[in-house]
């Protein structure tokens, strides 16, 4: 009843043709952006911006990143955290060497140096599939990490490897509260997120699924795998970059090379399959199960224990997390394998009769 | 030249250490097709299951076994509670339900066993054999020629195990296609249940021989890193393939830290050690791009 | 079975506990704590932390607090990671707004992380031994203090004690540096460097990657580099492994040297008889000998209120070091209440002042009961380090042995780095630099 599509004619191409189709999509979007644009900075206090808003937003673009590339072209991934450090410490060799160049510009200049080394990296793509290829991006985790530690030019000579980023200029205005980094930071994704949600509609889009469903087959009607497989690999770092690079200004604002670890890559893996595999929505779904939950967990397990008189230390406490966290994985794979954007599909599938569904 | 070939020696020996955790994720991949990244995880379980039951008071022939129960189980109750509700699910699910068993455990094994890392004495020492110092002036371990051994004798097992037993041939029946197996009457849930019980043997042998090496903690899980490579090298489906796979990286990765380094200082400045973490990555990357099913992997044929 | 599970009848009597103070006493002084108890370090951290808190609730059981203020505490899980440290971090900073004590992250990264942050909040940061060193220059970092000593201090003291054991003269002598090759284990190179250049031995440098479970290569390097000694940065089980390693070359253990994340009970103890002889740097000293701690383990214990599940674990190099850094926050507080009142509970800021006034001497050492646990420490606005001193101990198989008393590193040879390090990052940052001169 609410979710029902029928009844909206499109009488031109335009129309039949715009990112969403549907009226209460449409309505539902602007809803979202109003509530994240304008709602959220008068609600939130302040650890809500710098501990969970911003560190969602740059994890949903990096997993988006990385949803382009193994959720809608079918190349897994391991090295989506080694993207991230190349945009971090591209962005701040930019700023630091090329004398008044605006944050912006240095963003999308990261963003593209992440892209050049994702081609490289994304050239044995063209031999290698499945978990064969998962395991050959390790090399680019780990080789990327070890450069940025190796080399001191890259962290402007630091006697430890750890930059610290420079300020926040923006038109002249210094960014300094956490309102005003989360609202670049959401700036910046929404933007993205639009264009990919845009880009995978089109022809580029079409191809990479094809190439996901079977490469072969795909070969023989005529799309050529190498740049379509290479695009993708760019496309994906530079969203990662893009990430990294925000990580680094609008988060912690110093990093090392250490910090961008297999395990933040994993961590992006998961919420891609948490989410959704090939949706642009999952991505934003399972970065906030996965930076959530751990928090939820946190707060709730001593609740929890304080409220039934068990009698739990902190260290118990923390490896039931870790433990409750691991079956949580396990439940929602049991359940829907497809991730939580299925179930948001379910949903809408359902809405559509609700509440008469007879 | 000596020095060559005490590394060379060195590297092939870590090499078989790599190779014994690398056999846990063949044989699961190999029977179920499930890129088992748990297997780290199985392998701090095991080692920490077996100091811990002797902390409780057990021999360590008791705890050996009582630990190879516990994997034993904790294999059935995967396979049980995860593994079987996700059949026909792309390998992702799988591969990634496997991420939260290794969470699930890491979580579970310190809790109940305690996370302070301890030793674990196999009574093997873990020194220089003295003749072999005196008359070629190498270093050659004692306990490296062990582990090697064991693993010998392991692959030597398994492999008989695989060829002749009845149930080595319904494993290599489920391997080749799952619903051909089952359409002939081979029970696969009992199939998996017992891989995951041998891959958990695997893992207790490789937890054993790395616990008494490095000690027992919750680094252990990081030795599945050393496997990856090793893996790609010799093939995901390759018993063989996983042991000289890990000789090869083995060897490559320790005379590559010692003779690349300088070479790059001379060309760039500064200190390029350090690069163990990512070369056998690399040289197993270059390796697949000639042949891209690995050493011993099946070839992979593409139909439309 | 379940191990972890026996003592938390005591922990969970202790957040009652408090509860119910909190209600009776007016006035308490919050810690937020940022630490971890799970994950690859996880052991290190349940001594650490351990020691600290218990010292807190001792100070309350004992003294009903510092002047009657009561100390109170919440933990937060990092699990030694940045970006959930930063979580814990942003989420402990509401309670702490009123009062807190200085916060404790035991992690490099992290601290690296919340420098910026923390000096924004007015909330003191301590990175006792850790964290960014260049911050012992208070005039750049009013907010972060590298307490006792740091990494390049200690590189040099270790240096010294080399010295002195070859018989005082190093020209032409070799020494490996076997380090970590993270920014833990380069910040001690530059140290190492000048100590070279200044002592005129022969420096090889040995990088290990993460995680260090795999030496052999490096060892090797090393048996046929023939060092005199090895100065060794581990982390983690990068030092079982060295140990063990050690062995299978056959280099002597006791030509070992390790800085103080290298030298607790959990380094040494799970690489069983390789580690006998080992040397390794620590600015607190084991045991239960300390009178303070064996005070803790009967008051603290004694009223079933500890924080440690294993009690073993009392009187461990990073049980007693987490003491002595409760030790230094509770003093800094003491310290402070004296110039802003005492019986009060102190903002971040009081406390900041506090710990740039710190001045312990052995006598007020003797007077906690905490004589030689920690070396004398006097700080200021241009000293946050305040001492620059360290133990060497040794492990005879059983437990820490020291062998030397305190040995200072080269202040006129190390201290200009850091000046120099921390003027770049504030012309960097744009941070004009307080005049110390002014600060009282």
């Amino acid at each position: 009843m609410l979710y029902r599509e029928a009844g909206q004619f499109k009488t031109s191409y335009a129309a039949d043709q715009q990112l969403f189709p549907i009226r209460q999509d449409r309505i539902g979007l602007i809803v979202l952006l109003a509530i994240a644009f304008l709602g959220v900075p008068l609600l939130a206090s302040e650890y809500w911006f710098s501990a969970i808003l911003i560190p969602f937003l740059i994890f949903a673009l990096a997993a988006l990143g990385l949803n382009i590339l193994t959720g809608y072209a079918g190349q897994l991934s391991l090295g989506s955290a080694a993207f991230m450090a190349v945009g971090a410490y591209a962005a701040y060799n930019f700023q630091l060497r090329v004398e008044g160049i605006p944050i912006l510009v240095s963003f999308i200049c990261a963003g593209l140096t992440a892209a050049g080394v994702g081609i490289l990296f994304g050239l044995p793509s063209l031999r290698i599939k499945g978990f064969y290829l998962a395991v050959a991006t390790l090399a680019a985790q780990f080789f990327i990490v070890w450069c940025l530690t190796k080399f001191p030019w890259l962290s402007n000579n630091s006697s430890s490897g750890v930059i610290s980023t420079q300020k926040l200029m923006l038109f002249g205005h210094e960014l300094n509260t956490p309102v005003e980094k989360y609202l670049l930071v959401l700036s910046i994704v929404v933007f993205m997120a639009l264009g990919a949600k845009n880009m995978v509609r089109s022809t580029t889009g079409r191809a990479w699924m094809a190439v996901r469903d079977m490469d072969v087959a795909a070969s023989v009607i005529g799309i050529r795998l190498m740049p379509t497989k290479l695009l993708a690999f760019a496309v994906s770092s530079f969203y990662c970059g893009v990430a990294g690079a925000l990580y680094a200004f609008c988060y912690l604002g110093s990093v090392e090379p250490d910090g961008f670890s297999l395990e933040m890559s994993f961590k992006i893996l998961f919420m891609i399959i948490i989410g959704g595999v090939g949706s642009i929505m999952g991505s934003f779904l399972g970065a906030a199960f996965i930076l959530l939950l751990p928090i939820f967990l946190d707060i709730a397990l001593p609740f929890f224990a304080g409220l039934f008189g068990l009698p739990f230390s902190s260290a118990t406490v923390s490896h039931i997390q870790i433990l409750v966290f691991g079956a949580l994985i396990m439940f929602f794979l049991i359940v829907e394998p497809h991730g939580l954007a299925r179930l948001w599909q379910i949903a809408k599938e359902k809405l559509r009769l609700w509440p008469f569904p007879h | 030249m000596n020095f060559f070939f005490e590394v060379l020696i060195g590297g092939l020996l870590s090499g078989v250490m790599y190779a014994l955790v690398a056999l846990g994720f063949v044989l699961i991949y190999k029977a179920s097709g499930v890129f088992n990244f748990a297997q780290g995880a199985m392998v701090y379980l095991a080692a920490l299951s077996v100091v811990g039951v002797m902390e409780w008071g057990a021999p360590l022939w008791l705890a050996v076994i009582l630990a190879f129960t516990i994997m034993t189980l904790f294999g059935i109750a995967t396979e049980k509670f995860v593994l079987r509700k996700l059949v026909n699910q792309p390998p992702i699910a799988l591969f990634m339900a496997t991420i939260g068993l290794a969470f699930f455990i890491e979580g579970l094994a310190p809790m109940v066993f305690g996370s302070e890392p301890r030793a674990l004495e196999l009574g093997i020492v873990d020194e220089p054999i003295p003749w072999i110092l005196d008359n070629w002036n190498m270093v050659i371990s004692k306990f490296d020629l062990v582990a090697a051994g064991v693993a010998s004798l392991l692959v030597a097992t398994l492999a008989l195990f695989f060829q002749y037993t009845r149930i080595g041939r319904a494993l290599r029946a489920v391997a080749d296609d799952h619903q051909a197996a089952l359409s002939i009457g081979i029970p696969l849930q009992n199939i998996w249940a017992i891989v995951w019980g041998v891959a958990g043997f695997v893992a207790l042998v490789a937890g054993m021989m790395w616990g008494a090496r490095n000690g027992v903690q919750f680094a252990l899980t990081f030795t599945a890193l050393k496997a990856l490579p090793v893996l790609i090298l010799g093939g995901f489906t390759s018993v063989p393939g996983a042991i000289v796979g890990g000789l090869i990286i083995g060897a490559s990765e320790k005379l590559a830290e010692i003779y690349i380094p300088p070479v790059m200082q001379d060309l760039f400045g500064g200190n390029f050690g350090g690069i163990e973490g990512w070369f056998p990555y690399v040289l197993a990357l270059l390796f697949l791009l000639v042949r891209p099913e690995g050493l011993f992997g099946e070839r992979h044929i593409d139909r439309v | 079975m379940f191990k972890s599970f026996k003592p938390m009848l005591a922990a969970a009597a202790l957040s009652l506990a408090v509860l119910s103070q909190g209600a009776v006493a007016a006035e308490e002084q919050f810690f937020p704590i940022p630490g971890y108890r799970v994950g690859p370090y996880g052991a290190n951290g349940q001594s650490f932390y351990g020691g600290f808190i218990d010292y807190l609730t001792y100070v309350n059981l004992k003294d009903k607090g510092v002047n009657g203020v009561t100390l109170t505490y919440e933990e937060c899980e990092t699990e030694y990671n940045n970006a959930k440290g930063v979580e814990c971090y942003e989420r402990l900073k509401g309670k702490a707004a009123k009062s807190s004590g200085p916060v404790h992250t035991m992690s490099t990264g992290i601290s690296y992380a919340l420098i910026d942050k923390s000096a924004q909040d007015k909330l003191p940061l301590a990175m006792m031994g850790y964290g960014r060193t260049d911050a012992v220059d208070g005039s750049v970092f009013p907010y972060a203090f590298p307490l006792v000593t740091t990494y390049q201090m200690q590189a040099s003291a270790i240096v010294k004690f080399i010295k002195e054991k070859l018989g005082g003269n190093l020209a032409g002598k070799k020494i490996v540096y076997l380090y970590h090759d993270s920014a833990y284990g380069k910040e001690a190179i530059i140290a190492m460097e000048a100590e070279a250049a200044l002592n005129k031995f022969t420096l090889v440098q040995i990088p290990v990657a993460h995680p260090g479970n795999e030496q052999g290569a490096q060892w090797l390097k090393i048996r046929q580099e023939k060092p005199d000694f090895v100065v060794f940065w581990g982390w983690g089980v990068m030092n079982q492994t060295a140990l063990k390693a050690a062995q299978k070359v056959g280099f002597p253990r006791d030509r070992m040297i390790g800085s103080w994340w290298t030298g607790s009970e959990e380094d040494v103890v799970p690489a069983g008889d390789a580690a006998k002889g080992y040397m390794a740097a620590t600015w607190n000293v084991a045991g239960k000998e300390v009178p303070l701690i064996a005070d803790i383990e009967k008051v603290v214990y004694g009223a079933g209120k500890g924080n440690l599940q294993d009690k073993s674990k009392i009187g461990t190099i990073l049980y007693n070091r987490g003491v002595s850094a409760a030790v230094l926050s509770v003093e800094a507080i003491r310290k402070a209440q004296e110039k802003y009142g005492k019986g009060k509970a102190m903002t971040g800021e009081q406390v900041r002042w506090g710990l740039e006034n710190l001045n312990i001497t052995d006598a007020r050492l003797k007077q906690i009961g905490a004589t030689d646990l920690l070396p004398e420490i006097k700080t200021s606005c241009d000293n946050h380090e305040g001492s620059g001193k360290v133990k060497i101990q040794q492990w005879d198989g059983a437990k820490w042995v020291s062998v030397s008393g305190w040995i200072e590193g080269n202040k006129a040879l190390i201290h200009p780095l850091f000046q120099a390090s921390a003027k770049q990052y504030a012309k960097e940052k744009g941070i004009t630099p307080r005049d110390c001169s002014k600060e009282k």
